[in-house]
């Protein structure tokens, strides 16, 4: 791992009206490196990736990337750097095929005249590169794949524009075990291809297979950065509610709590 | 196979057409395989055309003859113009109410231009060429109340609809009929080839489709693009060949008294544009778009595409089909009158897409399906005026032929979900 983080956020605050959704947030992610982001329904995950997709601009705060300061006023300022984003919802057209999905907006052509075999061959390409193997023919219709292909080929889509920096908005949500399994094993091979990768994520499990730090969001500060190989779930859990571990689901209530 | 590329060796069994052998007997079992998924294509349509032909032949007298060929060029050729500018907005998802009487002002701007002794008489070229172009603005206004301010097409179309109605009134009521006398206009719906070059436009048009896919062959060699089946592909050349060579055949033994009344340019136009917004539609980034749009237009803004700005396009094109459309419709009678637009023309334009196979939902379809769709309408119509059906009937029987084309689709689409393709 270098020494300069990738992407580097310093006293980030930003507010709507009186609301104060982040609170100088210090936020990195290093190459290569897995970062995890969570927090509580309202913490500011969205707002932060907003800010660092060019969606909202930062009320204050500096954001460094590649250890030079920049200013991200668009998503296309966050395309230019090569940050991508894939929304939990995908943003797939179901009526395309994989190619024609993975060159939407940017097709190879001449004079306006596409180019197939070019981007047949680069679809290929990219997802051979990333190990994509479970789809079987790339002129399928999206409509025709899994929740777990479409993810990898959203994935793909995003990271094949050279880009240095994913974010992964909630990418297992709506997926089975299997799926989930496929999808976590693309996330690793992007971090070790030297990738940076945001992930979102409100399942620790997913978490704790993948990412290499985690940082905790509450109340739209950052409230701890843990290495995951030397924190337990318990930590984190506590870091995420400030000790009330009774607010998270899935964890059972102690007596007493329930008590009072 | 470059799909070998993305296999894995142990992972997701490969899909079903991939085992097929290739050959002959490939091409029975993909297309047997297409059938029972439900990927029918264009094949009922054509089945249907084909009853049709067969069921008037019999029962039609002057049905069968070659006069009555031309003729049904000639009445379908307008319908096929405006139909192929609502496959583009049916594409988008949107529908197009005004085209009908857009067609209208399209004839109404026509007959004004060329009008000898008005101030402003036009060589009808020229007439021909601000009549679409005043169509194509009026469709791009209208499509630009839907992409900027987000009224829904059907609202700001449905206003289109009674405006261009209330402006044709306005200008015809106390004028009556306004006549057509430039030959350029009439040529439109008039002109016929001379058998010669009925034959040169026959070789041309077989030739279209074994270039396009040589040209894939050769520049995408060794893509799934590139893969055709070989007798397929013979068959389909073959297919192509046989009709525009039977059309040409037939027109040029067309006689009306002593003169062969040769290939229609309304044919010829009709083909042109067919073939060029084909292209527009599966070969240009323009064309992607729009499917793209039509499919899912919040990912297609997202990945970059101006919704808005292929939005404006595809109402613009949508008028200027409909203003062709109207030219020839116009040059069929020579004129242009209170009567116009004929017919249901606006629903037979829809209904002519929507039987070839494009869907109201947006992003599914193709141009050829107007052609098509035109043709059966057309034939459909033409044959039970032959029989001296009555207007009513027509009617009915082209509305039920609209429904089991469209039932027939949603079975189809149903088969293809639960098939996975």
């Amino acid at each position: 791992m270098s020494d300069t983080p990738l992407l580097q956020l310093r006293g980030i605050t930003k507010t709507f009206g009186s609301v104060e959704a982040l609170t100088d947030v210090e936020f990195e992610v290093n190459p290569g490196e897995v970062m995890a982001l969570v927090g509580d329904n309202g913490a500011g995950k969205s707002t932060l990736v907003k800010c660092i997709a060019g969606t909202h601009t930062a009320d204050h705060g500096h954001i460094s990337f590649e250890g030079r300061e920049v200013h991200i006023n668009g998503p296309k300022d966050a395309a230019r750097l090569g940050i991508e984003v894939v929304y939990q919802d995908l943003a797939l057209c179901d009526n395309l095929d994989v190619v024609q999905n993975m060159f939407l907006g940017r097709e190879i052509n001449k004079f306006q005249v596409l180019n197939e075999a070019a981007m047949e061959y680069r679809t290929s390409e990219t997802l051979k590169t990333l190990a994509v193997t479970t789809i079987k023919s790339v002129r399928q219709p999206v409509a025709t794949l899994s929740g777990g292909q479409r993810q990898s080929v959203a994935v793909a889509k995003a990271v094949q524009w050279n880009s240095k920096l994913v974010i992964l908005d909630e990418p297992t949500a709506a997926l089975g075990v299997a799926q989930t399994e496929q999808v976590l094993a693309l996330v690793r091979r992007l971090g070790e291809r030297g990738l940076g990768v945001i992930l979102i994520s409100h399942n620790l499990h997913d978490i704790f297979e993948t990412a290499d730090r985690i940082t905790v969001l509450r109340l739209g500060r950052s409230v701890a950065v843990f290495d995951r190989r030397s924190t337990t779930q318990q930590a984190v859990v506590e870091a995420i509610t400030a000790g009330m571990p009774t607010k998270v689901a899935g964890v059972t209530q102690s007596h007493d709590e329930a008590q009072a | 196979m470059s799909t070998a590329d993305v296999v894995g060796p142990d992972k997701a069994k490969p899909l079903e057409e991939e085992k097929l052998p290739g050959g002959l007997a490939g091409l029975w079992a993909r297309s047997w395989l297409n059938i029972r998924t439900g990927n029918l294509g264009p094949l009922p349509i054509i089945i249907g055309q084909f009853a049709v032909v067969v069921l008037f032949g019999f029962t039609a007298t002057n049905f069968f003859t070659s006069v009555n060929f031309v003729n049904l060029i000639d009445q379908s050729a307008g319908t096929a113009m405006l139909a192929f500018g609502v496959v583009f907005v049916l594409l988008l998802g949107e529908i197009d109410l005004s085209i009908g009487y857009l067609a209208g002002i399209g004839a109404l701007v026509v007959a004004e231009l060329q009008l000898p002794g008005s101030g402003h008489e036009l060589n009808g070229l020229l007439a021909m060429l601000i009549a679409v172009a005043v169509c194509a603005a009026i469709g791009a206004f209208q499509g630009s109340i839907v992409a900027f301010v987000g009224v829904p097409s059907f609202v700001v179309t449905l206003g289109g609809f009674l405006i261009w109605q209330g402006v044709i009134l306005n200008q015809l009521e106390q004028r009556g009929t306004i006549i057509i006398q430039d030959r350029w206009i009439n040529y439109t719906d008039s002109y016929g080839f001379s058998p010669t070059a009925g034959w040169i436009i026959a070789v041309i048009a077989s030739l279209l489709y074994p270039a396009s896919i040589l040209y894939k062959r050769v520049l995408a060699r060794g893509t799934q693009i590139a893969r055709v089946n070989l007798y397929g592909f013979a068959a389909k050349t073959i297919a192509i060949a046989v009709v525009a060579f039977g059309a040409v055949a037939i027109a040029n033994h067309a006689r009306v008294i002593k003169t062969v009344l040769g290939l229609p340019l309304s044919g010829v136009i009709v083909v042109f544009f067919f073939i060029a917004l084909t292209f527009l539609a599966k070969w240009t980034t323009f064309g992607r778009h729009v499917y793209a749009v039509g499919g899912n237009a919040e990912a297609a803004r997202r990945a970059g595409i101006s919704v808005a700005r292929i939005r404006v396009l595809v109402f613009a094109i949508s008028g200027a089909t409909a203003g062709i459309g109207g030219i020839i419709f116009a040059a069929q009678v020579n004129s242009v009158a209170l009567t116009f637009p004929p017919g249901n023309l606006l629903l037979n334009a829809i209904a002519a897409a929507v039987i070839g196979g494009v869907s109201l939902f947006g992003g599914r379809g193709h141009v050829r399906g107007a052609l098509l769709g035109a043709v059966l309408i057309g034939t459909l119509q033409n044959g039970l005026n032959t029989l001296s059906v009555s207007n009513g009937w027509i009617y009915i029987i082209t509305g039920l032929v609209l429904l089991a084309a469209v039932t027939l689709d949603t079975f189809a689409v149903r088969l293809q979900a639960r098939s996975g393709r």
